[in-house]
């Protein structure tokens, strides 16, 4: 039972990344109605742009966990102004196209400069040691990347669903058209909510990097489960997304306690059966 | 909101008779490689390749629908076949067949699962299927994880080809993908394939015309995995083995490129693009990670600028169907 | 087409007259391709450093200035058995290489080890892991150098429980490579009087350890065997740091890890952890004095690696053997045969053997990963635990399957 109690902690905070990411895929389809399959490649260039700035520049963690996601935010906006905004009215599935392609050229530059084994970044002093639960030896780190990113995300989800701005988001996404004509610059706004769900990924990115090493593939495989995440979840709503995110770490955690060899294919069925079941995922509108 | 393919080309019966030149100006080309200097093996190689890609696009140039997943028909009927072959040491075309089988019924599984959903959602499931797909044949034992079923025996089709000799093989695989390319492009032009343009352009239209749509969305998506675990299979007699490799997902990702480069929708595009990308690879090679990048370029390129890919902007050029 | 046809035919006759010219006066060429991933997971563990290391071995042969002339030539097989075999094919047809180097991976080493046989190649190889290069699949074409799975768990297993380590905990990459890392080595373990509390099958490429690291934790057992391989290792190691599992009083033991990842680690994370290797640049003068020129010469100045080493070796043996023919027969079942015949005597690795089976014995020795305090040097890593004789740390003649040893 205590150990149980352990598994379901640890399989949070794989969820908390889960949901980190999905948020952000979910942030940047009901906008610009693109799947981001550079998410996962942007989520790695959190972890290294994390690793330059401590590195590099001296600059630590805390810093990190701000400037990283800006820089990698710039750097999407950069992307959306220069090769998505020209695919708007194309096929959905051109984006698609184009973002894979970009995640190619991340990964491939990143692993002729920096190899394959991963570089290492330590944990913050702060957050160093662990505390005894009782049940288990909970490392300081992991509570706090529960903690963070459920703050991150509810933050998201205010934002978007609560504010003024996030109105005009969901605005624009309905009515483009209707929306400018109260005076709203629509492709600014997209290409901000595009640099914020990049932002995002870039934060998870940061988050992970104490934890596993800072590798240019690491999120080439992270980004298939969060797209069956996705699916299960559906991305209507930036809520469901995120307690999707959360659940599927729980249940991949549980999975790993009992029968450890499917502990990497739980998602994915899950997926199917979810599919079989409601086909417009459980919470998302028809497609 | 603009479609995948140029549809503004004419398909007259004309247009047909063209496609029928080009075609045997294809085959005579293909059939010629053994007399000339190319090295025979890498044309093997790129052949049942375009054989995927010309299956794939079957999907996305005239069923509207990207898979992204398309390496677990290829790597599945390649395990089987491999297996058939080497353990249960059954002849060449009895293996080719079991790989077919294997591809046929992993293709109405997952179709019926993933054709639920449209547009990116289709393209993410049949991602997320391939990918739960490469973690079991890691784990399944009778794949041998990542050393792959290694040295297996080529054989003798029907009793009389004998698939060790380089040039029969050749012939042999180019068999296979001629009758391959000749089924698909029998398809395309068949009612079925007018009623699957017509979806693709306008579901509700379709529809509201009193079709069920669904029902030959995946009967698309059942000839299209078959037809690409039949180049899964003759694949297993050019590279001798079956590994992780083709069921991985970068595997799906290159069979959208090849596609991409030849040009979504046309029909001798993908196998332009499967020969572009092949030989890319076998003269990188020395590139390393580079080649990665610059597959990386060519996808944002292509989407940028070159949407309809070199067969169909030759095709569009000459104001043909290609 | 005409000039390509004429030019196909003058080429084939020159060829013509090369190979009979051969059999007369000895022909003294030979090209040597060094086969490696260049790109991907291994690629710092051999792939460029490979090829520097085949590059210093034919300059430090002597080679040219005895009449000889040597190619080199490389390719990244991006660790795809397919490129791999297309390749080799190439290779061997078009390009004439006489002598396959390094080959890591094993699923790779397994397919490309057919057509070197098929085509009567030579390989040597340094990078792969898999011991069936030299047990059911053996050929009489191939020599596997540097180190197997056989080995690995051999040496790890024995050592260890003989310093104490007497129960285990197995975290196994759950596919072909893993079982066979972990069966071996639990055998060797209970063979030696210790004891398995259990294991856990991890999926492969899985970034989060923690689950199976806290079982580990929980089973109490003094050594925590990881019988999985690159970014899966490391992960499993800076997570056991994080849960505090080193300094809980419990061993790490590493069956397949390198030099660089550990250099990847960094000490703070990877100290106490123990491994098996066959080479270590910090070992005796020549190797230091090896490594130091190496360094020099390779990118980001990293010291070589075993498979590194084991390419250099190789191919320096290799050309002992071509030199005591007196010419390159181009036929590789034969050279390798006289390759087997000659004992084997380098700087890096040592007096050996080459068994019948093509496997290359050598000292395995067990290593344990210093703390930062210990280490005075860059690359100062490793310190010595223990030394499995050559005879003992590979798999004996008795229990190979390979049809090659005559029983």
């Amino acid at each position: 039972m205590q150990a149980l109690f352990a598994q379901l902690l640890v399989g949070l905070i794989n969820g908390s990344f889960y949901a980190l990411l999905s948020l952000g895929l979910a942030v940047i389809f009901g906008m610009l109605n693109i799947i981001n399959f550079a998410h996962g490649a942007l989520y790695m260039m959190g972890a290294f742009v994390a690793y330059f700035l401590l590195n590099l520049g001296g600059i630590n963690y805390w810093w990190a966990l701000l400037l990283a996601p800006i820089i990698v935010g710039i750097f999407g906006m950069i992307l959306e102004r220069t090769m998505l905004q020209w695919l708007t009215g194309l096929d959905h599935l051109y984006g698609l196209l184009l973002t894979f392609g970009i995640a190619l050229i991340v990964q491939g530059v990143f692993q002729n400069y920096f190899g394959s084994s991963g570089l290492p970044y330590a944990i913050p002093d702060q957050l160093r040691g662990g505390m005894n639960l009782g049940f288990m030896f909970l490392p300081v780190y992991r509570g706090w990347v529960v903690v963070f990113s459920l703050v991150v995300c509810l933050a998201t989800w205010f934002l978007i669903e609560k504010t003024q701005l996030g109105a005009y988001l969901r605005a624009a996404t309905e009515n483009p058209t209707l929306v400018r004509a109260f005076g709203i610059n629509v492709p600014r706004m997209i290409t901000l909510t595009y640099g914020l769900g990049v932002g995002l990924a870039a934060l998870a990115g940061v988050l992970s990097a104490p934890i596993n090493q800072v590798r240019p593939l690491m999120g080439a495989d992270l980004i298939i489960v969060v797209f069956a995440v996705v699916v299960i979840g559906g991305m209507g709503s930036i809520m469901g997304s995120i307690i999707t995110g959360f659940a599927l770490g729980v249940i991949e955690g549980l999975t790993k306690y009992f029968y450890p060899e499917a502990s990497n294919t739980v998602v994915f069925v899950l997926m199917v059966l979810v599919l079989l079941v409601k086909p417009t995922g459980l919470t998302g509108r028809a497609a | 909101m603009t479609t995948l393919t140029d549809d503004t080309l004419p398909t007259t019966p004309r247009a047909v008779r063209d496609e029928m030149i080009v075609f045997v100006m294809m085959a005579l080309l293909l059939a010629a490689v053994p007399f000339t200097g190319v090295y025979p093996f890498f044309v093997m190689q790129a052949l049942c390749f375009a054989l995927l890609a010309c299956a794939f696009n079957l999907l996305i140039g005239y069923g509207g629908l990207l898979s992204f997943g398309h390496a677990m028909f290829l790597g599945t009927a390649g395990y089987c076949s491999a297996h058939a072959l080497k353990v249960w040491a059954l002849p060449p075309e009895l293996g080719i067949l079991v790989g077919i089988a294997a591809a046929f019924v992993l293709s109405i599984i997952t179709g019926y699962i993933s054709i639920r959903r449209q547009g990116i959602y289709f393209s993410m499931i049949t991602l997320a299927l391939s990918q739960l797909l490469y973690f079991i044949y890691l784990q399944a034992p009778f794949t041998h994880g990542e050393d792959g079923i290694q040295g297996i025996p080529q054989g003798h089709m029907f009793g009389v080809f004998d698939l060790s000799k380089p040039t029969v093989l050749y012939y042999v695989v180019l068999a296979g993908f001629l009758a391959g390319f000749l089924l698909i492009f029998r398809i395309i032009n068949s009612p079925f394939g007018e009623v699957l343009k017509s979806i693709r352009e306008n579901e509700q239209r379709a529809i509201s015309l009193g079709y069920r749509t669904d029902q030959y969305k995946f009967l698309a998506f059942v000839l299209s995995g078959t037809l690409a675990g039949f180049a899964g299979a003759l694949k297993v007699f050019v590279a001798q083995n079956a590994s992780l490799t083709d069921v991985h997902w970068t595997m799906s990702g290159e069979v959208v490129l090849m596609t991409l480069v030849g040009g979504l929708g046309t029909i001798f595009g993908p196998v332009v693009g499967a020969f572009v990308i092949i030989a890319m690879q076998q003269y990188l090679a020395g590139f390393g990670q580079w080649v990665t990048v610059i597959q990386g370029s060519i996808f944002v390129i292509c989407v940028l600028t070159f949407r309809r890919g070199v067969v169909g902007e030759i095709a569009h050029y000459f104001r043909r169907s290609l | 087409m005409h000039t390509k046809s004429i030019a196909a035919f003058l080429l084939g006759t020159a060829l013509a007259i090369t190979a009979t010219g051969g059999a007369l006066a000895q022909d003294k060429t030979v090209k040597v391709g060094v086969l490696t991933d260049n790109s991907g997971l291994y690629a710092d563990l051999g792939g460029p450093g490979s090829t520097l290391a085949a590059q210093m071995a034919i300059e430090d042969s002597k080679l040219a200035t005895k009449g000889w002339k040597v190619d080199l030539i490389s390719a990244d097989h991006q660790n795809k058995p397919d490129i791999g075999t297309a390749i080799a094919r190439q290779w061997i047809d078009v390009e004439k290489v006489d002598v396959f180097m390094d080959v890591l991976n094993s699923g790779v080493a397994l397919a490309v080890n057919n057509v070197v046989k098929e085509k009567n190649s030579v390989m040597i190889n340094s990078g792969a892991a898999t011991s069936d290069l030299t047990n059911a699949q053996c050929t009489p074409n191939t020599v596997h150098w540097t180190y197997d799975t056989y080995m690995l768990a051999h040496s790890t297993g024995q050592a260890l429980v003989k310093a104490g380590g007497d129960t285990w905990f197995f975290i196994t990459a759950d596919y072909a490579f893993g079982h066979a890392l972990e069966r071996d080595t639990a055998a060797v373990v209970k063979a030696a009087g210790g004891k398995v509390l259990g294991d856990v099958k991890a999926p492969l490429n899985n970034a989060d350890f923690s689950s199976f690291l806290l079982q580990a934790q929980a089973s109490k057992a003094k050594i925590i065997g990881m019988a999985n391989a690159g970014g899966d290792t490391t992960n499993t190691i800076k997570q056991a740091a994080e849960f505090g599992i080193v300094k809980g009083g419990q061993k790490l033991a590493g069956l397949l890890l390198f030099l660089t990842d550990v250099h990847s680690l960094g000490l703070n994370v990877a100290q106490g952890l123990n491994l098996s290797s066959t080479f270590y640049w910090d070992m005796n003068d020549q190797t230091r004095a090896f490594a130091k020129r190496f360094a020099e010469r390779a990118k980001n100045k990293a010291m070589p690696t075993m498979v590194q080493a084991g390419v250099y070796s190789g191919l320096l043996h290799y050309f002992k053997a071509l030199e005591a023919l007196g010419g390159n027969p181009h036929d590789g079942a034969k050279v390798v045969a006289k390759m087997k015949e000659m004992p084997t005597d380098d700087p890096l690795f040592g007096k050996g053997s080459i068994e019948p089976n093509g496997r290359a014995l050598h000292p395995a020795y067990l290593f344990e990963v210093k703390a930062p305090s210990e280490s005075k040097a860059p690359w100062d890593y490793y310190k010595l635990v223990g030394t499995t004789p050559a005879d003992k740390a590979f798999r004996p003649l008795s229990e190979s399957a390979c049809p090659l040893v005559k029983k």
